[in-house]
Parts: C-alpha cells; sequence; structure tokens
C-alpha cells in the first residue's frame, strides 16, 4: 500500500513537471492560432478580438495556472479549433494507437523470443551471429523507411494488403486488423532487435547456472530446461524493456500514424501541434505522461509475478 | 564381486581455450562396485569437479572428450551413446548434488515441482501423485513442515534445508549412482555433518552407489569404502580407504594428510601447507605433476611420468611415485 501512495506521488510529480514544459514550449512556437481561426483576410483587431475571447492575451504562467486548476477539477478543456472536449478527442483516438502497439509488441515478441533463446543457446556460434547481423540491419532501418518499403513491397508490388483503408472494429475482425499489420511491423522491425539482444544476453547468463545444470542433470530435455527453467528468470530485463516500449507506444507513434493514415493519438498530437491548439497539446501530452507511468507501475507488478524472491520482498517492507 | 557399476577408463577432458588447450582432466581410470561409497579426494582445480561433470554429460561446449576413453555405466558406454539415451539415464540411473545450494535450485519454481518434474519426466508421474512423493521425500532427508514447503521457493529456505531439498531432487528417481559434488562446502559447519550423515544414510538404505567429491580428507575417512586422490587432473593415489590411510604411499596424499589441523597437537603450532600451485594444466611438466612442490623430487621424478603400481601389501592400493612413502616407517621429517 506505502508502496502504490509512492508511486501515485511520482505521478503527480511527474505530470505536473511535463504539463509545464510543454506549455511553455507551445507557447514559444511561433504562429498563432487566433490567425488561423480569424482567416487569412481578417483585420488585426478581429485577430485580437479572437485572442481575447480565448485568452491568450493573458501572461502564460497565468493562463498555466487556470488550465492546471480546471485540469486538477477534471475539465480538460475543449479544442480551440472543433471545440471538441480534449477528453473526448483523446479517447476516440485511443483505441486505434492501443490496438497499434499491442499488434506491433505481438510481432516482436514473436521474433525476438525464438530468435533470443537460439542466439543464446548457440552463443558465439553462426546461428548467433546470423541473428544479430540480421537485428542490427533489421534495427537500423528507420521506422519511416520500413514503412515505405513495406507498402512498396506488400501492398503495391504483391498487392496483398491495403496500404491505408483504417476500419473501426465494427466492420469485423479481420477487416480491422488488416488494416494494423504493415504499420505493426514497421514498428515491429526495431522493436524487436531490441527485445532479442536483452533476452539473449539475459539467457546466456542464465544458462550457466549450476540450476540449469541441475536441471540437464534430471535427464529432462533440453527445449524443457529452456521453456520452463531458463525462460522466465531470463526475461526481467526484456520485461522491462518491454514496458518502456509500451509506454513509449501508448501514447501514438507520431510517423507510423501519419504515413499510414490511422486516426490515433500520434495523428491528434501532431495536428494540434500544426494548429497552435495547445489545449488538446496539453491533453495529449498528459494522457501520455499518465500511460507512460502507469504502464511501468503495471510492469513492476509483473516482477513479482515472474519472480517469487520480489513478493517476498514486497510483503516484508 | 560382481562387475563394477561404474568403470572409468582412460578418461581425459580438456577445454579449448584461448591460451591453449587445458587438460583439466588427463587420463582418468577407476572403477566402483554397485553399493560402494567413493570419496574423490584433491585440491581445488584438481579436476574432480570436471571429472564429475563428464559422468554426468554437463560439460560446456568448449570442453572435448578425446577418444580412447570409456565411461562404462551399467554395462554401457555413456560417451557413445546417442543423446536421448544419454538422458534416460540421468535421473534413473545417476544423480547429481551441486556444491552450492544457494545457485543450484532453481529460483523462480517451486520447490516440489523441482524434486517431482525428473519423474514426471522419466515415469510419467501424475501432478498429484508427484506432489505426494515430493512431501514424503523432503519428509526422508528431514525437512521440518514438508506439506507447507513443497509449494515454497528456494529463498523461504536457509543453506542446509536447501542442501536437502537438493538431495531429496537427486533420490526423486531413485539413481542407482549419485555423485555429491562438495556437498557440504559452501554449508556452516553445524549443518554439514547432518548432511553427511544423511547422504551415508541414504546410501545404506537405499543400496545406491556414491561418489563423494571432497577437498576434505576427513570427510572421507569415515564415510567412504573407497578413496581415490586426484592431483592436476590424474589419479595419483587410489585404494580402501582402511589401506590409503594405514599405508599412505603418494607423497601428495601425505602432504594432504599432513595438513589437516589436529587437537593432539599444541595450540598455535603451524599448520602445515602445501607450498607452492598446482602447475598449470595447459603446458604441463612433463614428470610427475606434483615434483615441483615435492620435498622428495629428484631428476627421474622430473623427467617422466611416474606410472601406476600397485601396494605390495594390498594389489587393490595403487599409486603413481617414483619414491613412494615407506609405509613401515612411523614418522619422516621433511628437510
Amino acid at each position: 500500500m506505502r508502496y502504490l501512495l509512492k508511486r501515485v506521488r511520482r505521478l503527480v510529480v511527474v505530470i505536473f513537471a511535463v504539463t509545464l514544459f510543454t506549455f511553455l514550449l507551445v507557447n514559444v512556437l511561433p504562429g498563432d492560432v487566433a490567425y488561423d481561426i480569424a482567416g487569412q483576410d481578417a483585420s488585426e483587431e478581429e485577430v485580437q478580438a479572437i485572442r481575447a475571447d480565448l485568452g491568450l492575451d493573458r501572461p502564460v504562467m497565468v493562463r498555466y495556472a487556470e488550465w492546471l486548476g480546471d485540469f486538477v477539477q477534471g475539465d480538460w478543456g475543449r479544442s480551440f479549433r472543433t471545440d471538441e472536449p480534449v477528453v473526448d478527442a483523446i479517447l476516440s483516438r485511443f483505441p486505434v494507437s492501443l490496438e497499434l502497439m499491442l499488434v506491433a509488441q505481438v510481432f516482436a515478441l514473436i521474433l525476438a523470443v525464438p530468435f533470443g533463446i537460439l542466439a543464446a543457446y548457440r552463443a558465439g556460434r553462426t546461428v548467433d551471429r546470423t541473428i544479430a547481423t540480421a537485428g542490427f540491419m533489421s534495427l537500423s532501418v528507420p521506422s519511416f523507411m520500413a514503412a515505405i518499403l513495406l507498402i512498396l513491397v506488400v501492398s503495391l508490388n504483391l498487392g496483398w494488403l491495403p496500404t491505408s483503408e483504417y476500419e473501426p472494429l465494427s466492420a469485423g475482425l479481420w477487416a480491422n486488423l488488416r488494416a494494423f499489420i504493415l504499420p505493426a511491423l514497421a514498428i515491429a522491425m526495431a522493436e524487436w532487435v531490441v527485445l532479442m539482444r536483452v533476452l539473449r544476453a539475459d539467457m546466456i547468463g542464465v544458462l550457466q547456472q549450476d540450476y540449469i545444470s541441475l536441471a540437464r542433470a534430471k535427464g529432462l530435455p533440453v527445449c524443457h530446461v529452456i521453456l520452463r527453467h531458463a525462460l522466465k528468470p531470463a526475461s526481467f530485463s526484456m520485461i522491462t524493456v518491454l514496458g518502456l516500449q509500451i509506454g513509449n507506444l501508448v501514447g501514438g507513434s507520431i510517423i507510423i500514424e501519419s504515413i499510414f493514415a490511422l486516426p490515433g493519438v500520434g495523428r491528434l498530437l501532431i495536428n494540434a501541434i500544426y494548429a497552435r491548439d495547445f489545449i488538446v497539446v496539453q491533453g495529449v501530452v498528459v494522457f501520455i505522461a499518465f500511460a507512460y507511468v502507469l504502464v511501468n507501475f503495471i510492469v513492476d507488478l509483473l516482477y513479482a509475478v515472474l519472480d517469487p524472491r520480489i513478493r517476498t520482498e514486497r510483503a516484508d517492507g | 564381486m560382481s562387475r563394477p557399476l561404474l568403470e572409468l577408463t582412460n578418461v581425459s577432458t580438456h577445454f579449448h581455450s584461448p591460451a591453449g588447450r587445458v587438460r583439466a582432466v588427463d587420463g582418468v581410470s577407476v572403477s566402483l562396485e554397485a553399493g560402494q561409497t567413493l570419496g574423490l579426494v584433491g585440491e581445488s582445480g584438481s579436476g574432480k569437479s570436471v571429472l564429475a561433470r563428464t559422468i554426468m554429460g554437463l560439460l560446456p561446449s568448449y570442453a572435448e572428450i578425446p577418444k580412447g576413453g570409456a565411461i562404462t555405466f551399467d554395462g554401457q558406454n555413456l560417451l557413445t551413446m546417442d543423446r536421448k539415451a544419454r538422458r534416460a539415464i540421468s535421473g534413473p540411473g545417476i544423480g547429481m548434488i551441486f556444491q552450492d545450494p544457494m545457485t543450484s535450485l532453481n529460483p523462480v519454481m517451486k520447490i516440489g515441482q523441482q524434486v517431482y518434474e525428473g519423474m514426471r519426466h522419466h515415469f510419467g508421474t501424475s501432478k498429484a501423485t508427484g506432489r505426494q512423493r515430493a512431501i514424503e521425500l523432503l519428509t526422508e532427508v528431514g525437512i521440518p513442515q514438508p506439506d507447507v514447503r513443497v509449494d515454497q521457493y528456494p529463498h523461504q529456505l536457509s543453506g542446509g534445508m536447501r542442501q536437502r531439498v537438493a538431495i531429496a531432487i537427486a533420490l526423486a528417481c531413485e539413481p542407482k549412482l549419485l555423485i555429491a559434488d562438495e556437498p557440504t562446502t559452501a554449508l556452516d559447519v553445524t549443518v554439514q555433518s547432518g548432511i553427511l550423515d544423511l547422504l551415508q544414510r541414504e546410501q545404506r538404505d537405499r543400496g545406491m552407489t556414491l561418489i563423494l567429491i571432497t577437498h576434505d580428507l576427513g570427510v572421507v575417512a569415515g564415510r567412504c569404502d573407497k578413496v581415490a586422490v586426484m592431483y592436476a587432473g590424474g589419479i595419483v593415489e587410489t585404494g580402501s580407504t582402511r589401506s590409503l590411510f594405514a599405508r599412505t604411499r603418494m607423497r601428495y596424499t601425505q602432504a594432504l594428510l599432513d595438513s589437516i589441523p589436529r587437537l593432539d597437537r599444541p595450540p598455535h603450532e603451524r599448520l602445515k601447507s602445501i607450498g607452492g600451485r598446482p602447475p598449470n594444466l595447459i603446458t604441463p611438466p612433463p614428470g610427475c605433476r606434483f615434483a615441483p612442490r615435492c620435498a622428495f623430487a629428484d631428476a627421474q621424478c622430473e623427467a617422466a611420468m611416474p606410472p601406476m603400481q600397485a601396494d605390495e601389501a594390498d594389489p587393490a592400493h595403487s599409486f603413481a611415485c617414483w619414491h613412494p612413502r615407506d609405509p613401515e616407517q612411523v614418522t619422516e621429517e621433511v628437510a
């Protein structure tokens, strides 16, 4: 319980720092939302009227204090441009980003776990070196490049998958999932390598442990020894990295969502930044920070599930 | 007597290292009859543990077992079997206990499962029966509240208790041969004899064959039928425990015996230690490996390796030394 309180306290500090920082950053961006709203032909008076109307004429710290006051009361504000409540805007986009993240992480794990195990089991051999080379090649392709290559090969040349036809889940699982395969692959191409390398490193260490020798001394087959005895203790670092990756992706991937025209949180953020719609930017940033902290908290809980030693420590402490 | 249960003939284990080939075990021959206890004694780095791992088939990938040797267990050569047949022997044929119980149990697996998973694999025992058998085994090895402990994790047990669990794990598949690799070295002195007594009792009750690896000749004295002393990868003296202690021939064995602290010596007397260090096993000396540290060594010792020869009084007792100690002589002062 005390542990939980500590985490919540930390979350409050993180959110305060992050929101203040973004508020100031968005403020120094050149351009002004009032000009956008007023249109090209508007007179200076009209623009000033809009600014006064939005409260933009007041000092930045006053505006931040006001925003913070509303925020702690649960009012995230409304978009300057569409008048849509910020919370609704985020929540309507969030499922798309969440699904993209999940599919990407599933792909990354499907690649990382078997190859990580194989590379560790054959450490230093040809198989290990081949996996390492393939991994670094895959990692060094930037995700926008991977996305474009995937579209070129899989969609345009082979015609297997659509390039950008997002369908909601109500249109059927496959129709929905289909749109996520390529963007998720583009993300996973970098993610799996990191997971694989971390798993490999830990697995090499675990395979040298006495308890693995003991498991082998019981006459258990190699695959049983690796999957039942070695995988769990070797996966702690990988789960930490996985948590960081999920935290990164849960707030949406700006580049991938833009390329594949997925209406996720990432696209909401980038469009809001372009439009200087800083109430929306503010809301998305808070949401991302919150998601990040929450995911890492869940990862911490997961350690306890995997490692009984941590369970006892927490119960004692 | 009957055919030996385990017979090692000219067994070697070499490791490939960047500096060259390390001859960790070099031409070991020893045999052991069913129901006997063999004490395998030697200082750190003498190759005892590597020999145990060689028998157990647990060598790392950079190890090589040169051709020409054989490990015959129950009539089958372990070195030429295919992997699957070899695995079938680990567990029901040969069990092993490791030195450090703090590292030899899986930290994220319940104790019960670690005890019964071997049974499940080899005999297809059901989970419920396996758990029941695990509780029985934990009781047998002297673990209090076995029905609670069976669902606990290793970190909830003390070192001595963990070693008892390790013994229960090894006993689970009823092995014919048990190899205990320094089972008490990592433990508190107060629990050491308890573990050794337990091993001895299980060995007797089950008619099991036991290889007890230790660096402590004192441990071997009361508990083993037979002793083999290892030095720098080879066996330098072997025989029945009685004969080896009463008629010690090899100078290294004698030096080991002299280094045991004794209650009948005056207090604060300097312990006799063996000066120098074991030889480099990448480029071992051509002659007797102990010669550089031996007070009795001469040119012959440095030139040629002494062959194993039988003791005149006891043909089962053999040793490798050019200038063996005269067993009839009571004391010999080293200059």
